[in-house]
């Protein structure tokens, strides 16, 4: 029964292994000019992660093996170096490859978080509500208007609670339900939260974060790759949480121009 | 700390009714039997919603026979609508959390075996403890009465992160009274918890026998003193968030409602409330929390270990710091809940690291225990197939730990079902190994009668086999980028995942079903299994001294005296025995292997 | 029912009755409802997180809040007799309201006081509607596809705002009336409510966005008098 248990540890470990070798499942790829950074670490971190899970599955297999039901035969043998040795390998290794890894994975974290956007950066915002985005590009004056909460409509479509009557800033604002941006152009986004809290979560573009009602947060990225990309919510937010969604349409700078003129001209 | 002298006055008579005995006994082991079944009803109705939700997650929308009967609303035709599901998700979280992972390794059987454990009689307010159980089966009955008002259970999951959980019932369907009702059902469920935590430290800091020194105390008995001490902690920070929450619904107040909210057109009348306050309050319980539910399944598995092996461990005292490392650790790691949550970033490094550190304590116990299976005579019998199968369990559930500690890689891998497989491997099916080793191994000790031992293996192979087809394929899902708490998979990079969904759904059912065989062989054991002698393991800690079933006073009015720790196994004795009790005074003689 | 109140409809019964006898068809109140000024622009409806919806549309529908015909005529008014008529008992029949391609069909749906409506799902996605009533019981329910029309019932008289909570956009009204005097205009904004017996009546129209405009009529004998609304329409 012991021999029995111990070929079957090893087999479930083997066969976890195998899709991530054979990388049966991936996200998105990459499209970003940050994300390579996270996959580095993602990577590692699967090789650390992956040798600790086999060593220690195989190890606990093998002894398994070994010592199922054995009687006892003159002296106990004692793991060689016993607990002292185990703990103290337990300190260094581990404590070194946790280390290596906080501090590797900082510098990932700090090129996503701690650098500004740049001067240049395109802002657009967007609006995270029950149950799907919006949002909103300034427009010729490069202003957004101010949001009025009390005045959102959706049957009207007044998503952001617009006052073109009085608000001269808001009169050329642009609001949609699909988010295009110029390849390669750093994006500033100003995160706006609706009603409850919701996530950006773009996986191909390795960004993810959270929308804070009452708390207005920005992220900056820049994409490399035209194309159509899902951006998702990750946050719990009510029966239509799996629903929502958005695309995100990555354009050279001249589709892009051409896209804002026709939605300007449709609002 | 030294000898001390524990006399402990008899404070309460035999019971003398069936009430007293049976129903409202002050007696700690009828409420850890309590609590125990208390687990067990709850662990079938945590299980039941998964099947319900494994089925409309593998078959979006195909329509399950008779649960338009349970919910017409949430179940049109008996197609599972999305808020039903995120109510039922948010039932089976709360449910097997609280209710099965929080009362059976540490409420059940340390109430049972604590005070025996440690030598006690009982423990120091019995009258508290009896509350505790009916407290706590109050909270139960109130929790489950949220399927039965209009809207239905809440569905902001069993972490309710607010505005969602505390604007009522604009957020959606079941926010209003059963958002309320969860709430209350959690505050009430936090007195239970530290009435009992108070109880579990007292006993084992003032009620032990003579002889019984701290360094002495089994390796369980420590677990559930240093779970104990978190719980203390721990739940008395819920109880007020829930209180808060509470108050946010009923009073007007704006603890967690920020101003300008709008939903469905209409402006929320709140202001001035903070968004994150409720997930720095709810994450400085619940991680804690989830070392509540998998340090005494530790304790468990070790001492279950330590008396199979025929050998002590490696290093107990590793053990134990590790314990205690990780409990004390897990208040400085929460907000590694909240890396993309807004908060400032940081604090995620700084959360990070402590993180990181967790794994040291964690690769100690697991080196531990596999080294000091190097050169034992281990016993397999389900016990120890369990415990066994919890080590391969904790370490494939740790080491994903190695990435979700990291804020970078946690842009990919936060709320996707990478973490729902971590923390179900660990805190769930780990814990759960760690609660069936329990059982087996103790079931005679409780019952007066062996557990069938064949049902057992197989109800061990097909749920060991059956959990890693479960959860391993989680961790693929959640590499995948697959959101968690999806009612449905439309995203079109979500779709190609539908068919390991499907097979995830049927290795559920499957495992689910197993668990069948372990109600049969509880039951039939518990009517018609072999009587079982005092000591069926050969074990050496005091639980073992007594007959099976103890009688109401544990030791028979007589006070143990103890002379050894727990671990005298492998030792050579006049009597031939590989093990000395602790109650006995013999010496162990020269020779034996321990040498 | 108090004692008063079935004196009262026994009253009404019996008036009725004597009206049937009278004459067949009773008299009409018909005419036009316009507006004046600019109405604001109707702005497109963006599907795309809802693809098997977007696919149903070459250009993109647009909102309907404020529905306009040719000369300068409103559509999508309800008219009705607020004050004057009896209460009618509920219709058998039952009003159906659909969900197809993410929008509400009708956009306002009109009936009766306790008369059953059914809401019927035809699109490949799950739908939520949830009307949003002040005086009426509210309720919430979501329509997976494929599953049984939802059938409901109103006991009191209201414009009810109805949403989706999956499809933000999804927008529509219920309309629920005393009795069966009463119409939606159609494109070219003509209404006309006819058996009425001879009686002194309120006839007012309601628009969602512009809210609603009585005005007093008197019928007798099998007339048709021509009653016209007009609306202030705002740019914004």
């Amino acid at each position: 029964m012991g021999k029995f248990l111990a070929v079957t540890i090893i087999v479930i470990a083997i066969a976890s292994a195998i899709p991530v070798v054979m990388h049966t499942w991936e996200p998105p790829a990459d499209i970003s000019t940050h994300g390579h950074l996270i996959d580095s670490q993602r990577d590692d971190t699967m090789i650390e992660a992956g040798v600790s899970f086999l060593a220690a599955q195989i190890l606990l297999a093998i002894f398994i093996w070994q010592f199922a039901g054995s009687k006892r035969e003159g002296k106990r043998k004692t793991f060689p170096g016993g607990a002292k040795g185990l703990v103290g390998a337990a300190l260094v290794l581990v404590g070194a490859e946790v280390l290596a890894l906080g501090a590797f994975g900082t510098k990932a974290w700090a090129t996503v978080y701690f650098t500004p956007p740049k001067a240049d950066a395109m802002p657009i915002q967007v609006q995270a509500g029950q149950f799907a985005f919006y949002f909103r590009y300034p427009g010729p004056d490069g202003k957004f208007g101010p949001i009025h909460p009390e005045m959102i409509n959706e049957g009207t479509q007044n998503l952001f609670g617009l006052d073109p009557e009085h608000d001269v800033e808001s009169r050329d604002d642009i609001v949609t339900a699909e988010m295009a941006i110029p390849v390669n152009k750093e994006i500033h986004l100003l995160m706006h939260a609706k009603d409850v809290s919701h996530s950006f979560y773009v996986p191909a573009l390795r960004v993810h974060q959270d929308f804070v009602p009452g708390l207005d947060l920005s992220l900056h990225f820049t994409a490399t790759q035209v194309g159509k990309y899902e951006i998702v919510c990750s946050q719990l937010c009510g029966l239509g949480h799996y629903n929502m969604r958005a695309y995100l349409e990555v354009m050279s700078q001249a589709d892009f121009d051409d896209w804002q003129k026709k939605q300007a001209a449709a609002q | 700390m030294h000898e001390v002298s524990a006399a402990p006055a008899a404070h309460h008579g035999p019971p003398t009714t069936f009430i007293r005995k049976h129903v409202f006994s002050t007696d700690h082991k009828v409420i850890g039997i309590q609590y125990y079944h208390l687990a067990l009803v709850a662990v079938v109705v945590g299980m039941v919603l998964s099947w319900l939700m494994r089925i409309h997650l593998g078959w979006t929308n195909a329509a399950i026979p008779g649960l338009q009967a349970l919910s017409a609303n949430g179940a049109p035709g008996g197609v599972m609508t999305p808020e039903y599901y995120l109510q039922l998700m948010t039932m089976h979280a709360t449910i097997m959390v609280f209710f099965v992972l929080t009362t059976a390794p540490f409420a059940a059987f340390g109430n049972y075996f604590l005070p025996i454990q440690t030598g006690a009689e009982d423990m120091p307010f019995p009258h508290f403890n009896m509350m505790s159980f009916w407290v706590t089966l109050t909270g139960f009955l109130v929790l489950v009465s949220a399927f039965f008002v209009s809207d239905g259970p809440p569905l902001a999951g069993w972490t309710s992160y607010a505005p969602l959980s505390a604007i009522g019932k604009a957020a959606g369907p079941g926010q209003g009274a059963g958002q309320v009702i969860w709430a209350t059902a959690l505050g009430i469920f936090c007195v239970g918890q530290l009435l009992g935590a108070l109880n579990f430290i007292s006993t084992v800091l003032d009620m032990r026998c003579k002889g019984m020194t701290l360094s002495r105390l089994p390796v369980s008995a420590w677990a559930w003193f240093i779970t104990s001490c978190m719980g203390l902690t721990a739940f008395a920070v819920l109880m007020p968030a829930c209180i808060l929450l509470i108050l946010d619904h009923v009073a007007g107040t704006s603890f967690f409602i920020p101003s300008g909210l709008v939903i469905n057109d209409q402006l929320i009348p709140h202001s001035g409330g903070s968004t994150l306050l409720w997930q720095h309050l709810f994450w400085f319980f619940g991680h804690p929390e989830v070392y509540i539910a998998i340090v005494p399944g530790m304790g468990i598995v070790t001492h279950v270990l330590v008396t199979n092996m025929r050998r002590p461990m490696l290093s107990m005292k590793a053990i134990l710091y590790s314990m205690w490392a990780l409990a004390f650790l897990s208040y400085m790691v929460y907000g590694h809940h909240m890396f993309v949550s807004g908060m400032n970033p940081f604090s995620s490094l700084v959360f990070s690291f402590p993180t990181l550190m967790i794994t040291i304590p964690s690769t100690i116990v697991v080196l531990i225990w596999i080294g000091s299976l190097y050169g034992s005579q281990l016993r397999i019998n389900t016990a120890s197939l369990f415990a066994l199968g919890f080590i391969s369990m904790f370490v494939s559930g740790g080491v994903s730990g190695f990435f979700l500690a990291q804020p970078s890689i946690d842009i990919m891998l936060h709320a996707t079902y990478f973490v729902v497989g971590h923390f179900h491997m660990v805190m769930g099916v780990a814990a759960m190994f760690g609660i069936f080793s329990g059982t087996y191994f103790w079931f005679p000790k409780m019952y007066g009668r062996m557990m069938d031992e064949t049902l057992g293996k197989i109800h061990f192979w097909l749920t060991f086999v059956g959990t890693y087809c479960i959860f391993m394929p989680f961790h693929y899902l959640g590499w995948a980028g697959n959101v968690r708490r999806y009612a449905a998979f439309t995203d079109d990079y979500l779709k190609p995942l539908i068919p390991l969904h499907q097979f995830i759904s049927v290795a559920a059912l499957f495992t689910g079903a197993v668990q069948l065989i372990f109600i049969y062989n509880f039951i039939n054991s518990r009517f018609r299994g072999a009587p079982a002698p005092p000591n069926p393991w050969e074990g050496t800690s005091l639980e073992w001294i007594m007959p099976s079933p103890p009688p109401w006073n544990n030791f028979g009015g007589k006070d143990p005296v103890v002379y050894h720790d727990a671990e005298q196994y492998g030792v050579k004795t006049a009597s031939g025995a590989d093990y000395i009790m602790q109650n006995s005074p013999e010496q162990a003689l020269p020779g034996g292997d321990g040498d | 029912m108090s004692k008063k109140h079935v004196v009262l409809a026994g009253a009404v019964m019996l008036a009725a009755s004597a009206v049937a006898l009278a004459g067949p068809a009773g008299g009409t109140v018909s005419g036009k409802v316009t507006y004046e000024g600019t109405p604001a622009k109707m702005k497109p409806i963006d599907m795309s997180k809802e693809p098997s919806c977007q696919k149903m549309y070459t250009t993109p529908p647009t909102v309907e809040t404020v529905v306009t015909g040719s000369g300068n005529s409103l559509q999508d008014v309800v008219v009705y007799i607020s004050a004057g008529a009896p209460d009618d008992a509920a219709p058998s029949t039952a009003a159906v309201f659909t969900q197809k391609g993410c929008r509400y069909i009708p956009h306002i749906l009109a009936f009766q006081v306790n008369q059953e409506i059914k809401i019927v799902n035809e699109d490949q996605t799950s739908h939520n509607i949830h009307p949003l009533p002040k005086v009426n019981r509210e309720w919430n329910k979501s329509q997976p596809p494929g599953t049984p029309p939802i059938s409901e019932k109103y006991d009191k008289a209201e414009f009810i705002p109805v949403k989706c909570n999956v499809h933000p956009w999804m927008h529509g009204n219920f309309a629920v009336l005393k009795n069966s005097h009463y119409a939606i205009t159609g494109d070219g904004g003509a209404f006309s409510l006819g058996n009425l017996p001879p009686g002194k009546y309120t006839v007012t129209a309601w628009q969602e966005s512009y809210g609603d405009q009585s005005q007093e009529v008197t019928i007798s004998g099998s007339e048709t008098k021509t009653v016209n609304f007009v609306f202030k329409a705002k740019p914004y």
